[in-house]
């Protein structure tokens, strides 16, 4: 999905607790596709979701066990694979 | 942090084989496709009974992108070919997915005429003020003074202003959104689910590549900060009152929200009325065909 | 399959053509008409409008033409079987969607009652001037079928024949009347509903993930789905490969709009319907359509009377225009004569399939009235010298 973003930045700004940035790495049609900067930030309300345009990422809210802390953290499979890419 | 095994919830409603779609980058037509993707979950409506119809343009494109019964038609024209749809199996939940310069130019018509007989379509008409499709021209929804490649010196004519045309005509729900608010439009997607009758919803969007560029406005992410700056929820807003300008206000909201009946409950209505007995639902034997 | 009999208005009738048009559409199985009102073809969706909900089926009088040509597509997706009405400037408005019926394998009749153009020209008269546009008038390289009644019988047997083509070889069939047939009053006969053979959808029953929208089986003509059976596909007046997504490659394109050409080409002996009275050792043949081809029968006649050897040739089928016959019968005749309601038409195409074997003579009439019988003549006896 990394290779979808065309590095409009919408989900890094519009991100309310500014989990993303645009990364230095490019993806295969030269564009800047964004990592997660503060991934313990990341809430999972999928406002990045739904603010791209190009389908290239979403947020979600991860189940947890019970006795874990409150479910949050989520953050996209694409933007893990942006980040190592 | 791990790599999870988890889905973009919004892939099971597009044709990924498709993807990369041809939108420009900072183009909000992607970003309303989201928005009615994650309005589908949320309405829990049958797939099945969904059909998605578009005209000409960019917006034209997103039938082409979705995983619905999809009808990419002639320009101007996804407002009739829905209402022939419709009516031929009013099973079917058919939204028109189209712009601006489709639906309220060549298509306007169709436009005014659908809402007046108040055909039980679900519109959803992104408007980025002018035709992007072919590289940026006037629109009747351009504003007052912009550079389009049609007027090079500015747009001299009074623009539409879509919600007062479609109220006026008989739409029973009329709200505007821009692709900054992308929960409400989400929601008002979701409510013209619910209404029975000719809805409206207009999303203001991006054209980065042809609009904003040319009037030196900046890219998609700063029309989107000019649209989180400027825009005014007013549900219930006089629709005569939410005319746009190029850099002023923009009143968001619901602008209408109210109930006569549609076409074809009048119809059958008047037939019942008319022919008693001797009427025949259509439904009955329309798809006898085969 | 056999008619519906809730369509199929069984008896001997007094009808004129535009009523008679409409019987044959219900009796094919028609339930869906969208319309505007233009005269002189008003008078197939007035009685549609009247009798469609006693059947079970909808009229809808849209806003314009534009509108009309395309709500009957969208009907025709729903599941319906779905036609318009119109004629010269309803025609002409409709022609971007009659490519598009050709593009997406829509099928569906158009019915054009035509009368004298150009532009308002002469609308309560007859003309024939819309046949190069029937067969030419949506832009790129398209078939279609045509077909051409000279009376209100055969403007019920011929819709419905109309729609079994369509069905057949989805694409839209140009149903080509004028003002005369359309408003002459005769007798019309319509049978019993298991005596009409209707030609069901080419509706696919395949598996969802086996079903290719426009894949074909090897006689060019794909199944198709309706919208609502869960087989989510797509449509598209853009270049499309089998899967109906757009693909713009000159190959893509070569071979849609070839095969888009060659299902209709063929099977033009199966399409080619023709009324002939031909012996092969005719000095003149007559070639008419329409209403025409009645005026050209008196002219033959009184020829005949005079001891001149004239047949004829009525086109039934003007497209695909049946080029084989009048190629055959140019090596065994002097001439063809060709009147017309308009000034060279279908002429040309007759000149074109002679191709020099046979000399070829127009009949022209600019429309307003039929020709007289007179005039034929005139030129049979030119042609038979």
């Amino acid at each position: 999905m990394v290779e979808r973003c065309k590095a409009c930045g919408f989900c890094v700004e519009f991100c309310p607790t500014k989990v993303l940035a645009l990364s230095s790495a490019f993806n295969s049609k030269g564009y800047h596709p964004p990592h997660v900067v503060a991934p313990e930030k990341c809430s999972g309300c999928d406002l990045c979701g739904m603010y791209c345009p190009d389908f290239a990422i979403y947020g979600q809210r991860l189940p947890v066990a019970k006795e874990a802390a409150p479910a949050r953290t989520a953050a996209a499979t694409n933007l893990e694979v942006a980040r190592e890419s | 942090m791990t790599i999870l095994d988890v889905t973009n919830p919004v892939e099971p409603f597009l044709r990924t084989d498709r993807m990369p779609h041809i939108w420009c980058p900072g183009c909000g037509i992607g970003t309303t496709v989201n928005c009615f993707a994650r309005a589908l979950i949320e309405s829990k409506i049958d797939l099945q009974s969904l059909a998605l119809v578009s005209g000409i343009g960019c917006t034209g494109r997103v039938a082409g992108y979705v995983k619905l019964d999809s009808f990419h038609t002639t320009h101007g024209r996804a407002i009739p070919f829905a209402t022939g749809l419709k009516l031929a199996n009013p099973k079917l939940n058919v939204i028109v997915y189209s712009g601006d310069g489709d639906l309220s130019a060549i298509g306007g018509n169709h436009l005014i005429h659908a809402a007046r007989r108040n055909i039980d379509l679900k519109v959803i008409c992104v408007n980025n003020l002018i035709y992007a499709m072919t590289g940026g021209q006037t629109a009747p929804t351009t504003p007052g003074h912009a550079i389009t490649s049609t007027s090079p010196y500015g747009t001299c004519e009074p623009a539409f202003n879509l919600p007062h045309l479609v109220e006026a005509a008989g739409a029973v729900y009329v709200a505007r959104w821009t692709t900054f608010h992308v929960k409400q439009l989400a929601r008002s997607i979701g409510e013209a689910f619910q209404k029975k009758g000719f809805s409206f919803i207009e999303v203001i969007s991006p054209c980065p590549t042809l609009y904003q560029r040319r009037n030196k406005l900046g890219d998609g992410l700063d029309t989107m900060k000019y649209y989180k700056e400027k825009s005014k929820v007013k549900h219930g807003a006089p629709t005569s009152e939410v005319g746009l300008t190029m850099t002023g206000e923009i009143i968001v909201g619901k602008f209408v929200d109210r109930d006569r009946p549609d076409y074809q409950s009048l119809l059958h209505a008047q037939m019942v009325e008319s022919l008693g007995e001797s009427y025949v639902e259509p439904s009955e034997t329309v798809c006898s065909c085969s | 399959m056999k008619a519906d009999p809730r369509g199929v208005l069984t008896g001997t009738h007094f009808l004129d053509g535009d009523h008679a048009c409409c019987e044959g559409a219900l009796a094919a199985g028609a339930r869906f008409a969208a319309g505007y009102p233009i005269t002189p073809s008003t008078e197939v969706v007035e009685r549609f409008a009247s009798r469609v909900p006693k059947v079970g089926g909808t009229f809808i009088q849209m806003e314009d033409e534009l509108a009309a040509s395309i709500t009957l597509q969208g009907a025709v997706w729903g599941g319906a079987k779905a036609f318009t009405v119109t004629s010269g400037p309803g025609f002409s408005l409709m022609m971007e969607h009659i490519g598009y019926a050709a593009m997406t394998e829509t099928p569906c009749v158009f019915v054009d009652v035509q009368r004298g153009g150009p532009s308002t020209g002469l609308p309560t008269l007859p003309a024939q001037a819309d046949m190069m546009q029937a067969r030419w008038g949506s832009h790129g390289d398209y078939e279609i079928i045509a077909l051409c009644p000279n009376s209100p019988q055969e403007c019920f047997d011929l819709t419905i024949q109309a729609f079994n083509f369509s069905e057949e070889f989805r694409v839209p069939v140009m149903f080509m009347m004028d003002e005369v047939v359309g408003h002459m009053t005769e007798k019309v006969i319509i049978p019993p509903a298991d005596q009409i053979e209707v030609v069901p959808r080419r509706h696919t029953r395949k598996a969802v993930e086996d079903y290719l929208p426009y894949g074909t089986n090897g006689d060019g003509v794909p199944e198709m789905a309706h919208a609502g059976e869960g087989y989510k596909f797509h449509v598209t007046g853009l270049t499309h490969d089998e899967h109906g997504y757009p693909n713009m490659t000159p190959a893509t394109q070569d071979k849609l709009v070839r095969r888009l050409q060659n299902k209709i080409h063929d099977a033009i002996d199966r399409i080619t319907l023709l009324e002939e009275e031909c012996f092969d050792s005719e000095d003149v043949v007559v070639v008419s359509y329409g209403i025409t081809s009645r005026v050209a029968q008196r002219a033959i006649e009184m020829a005949r009377e005079r001891g001149l050897k004239v047949g004829k040739l009525r086109l039934i089928t003007c497209w695909p225009f049946p080029e084989k016959r009048i190629r055959e019968l140019a090596a065994t005749t002097k001439a063809f004569v060709v009147p017309e309601l308009n000034l060279g038409q279908m002429v040309r195409e007759v000149e074109r399939a002679a191709n020099g074997k046979a000399r070829t003579f127009a009949v022209p009439h600019a429309g307003g009235s039929v020709h007289r019988p007179e005039d034929i003549l005139k030129v049979i006896v030119e042609a038979s010298r």
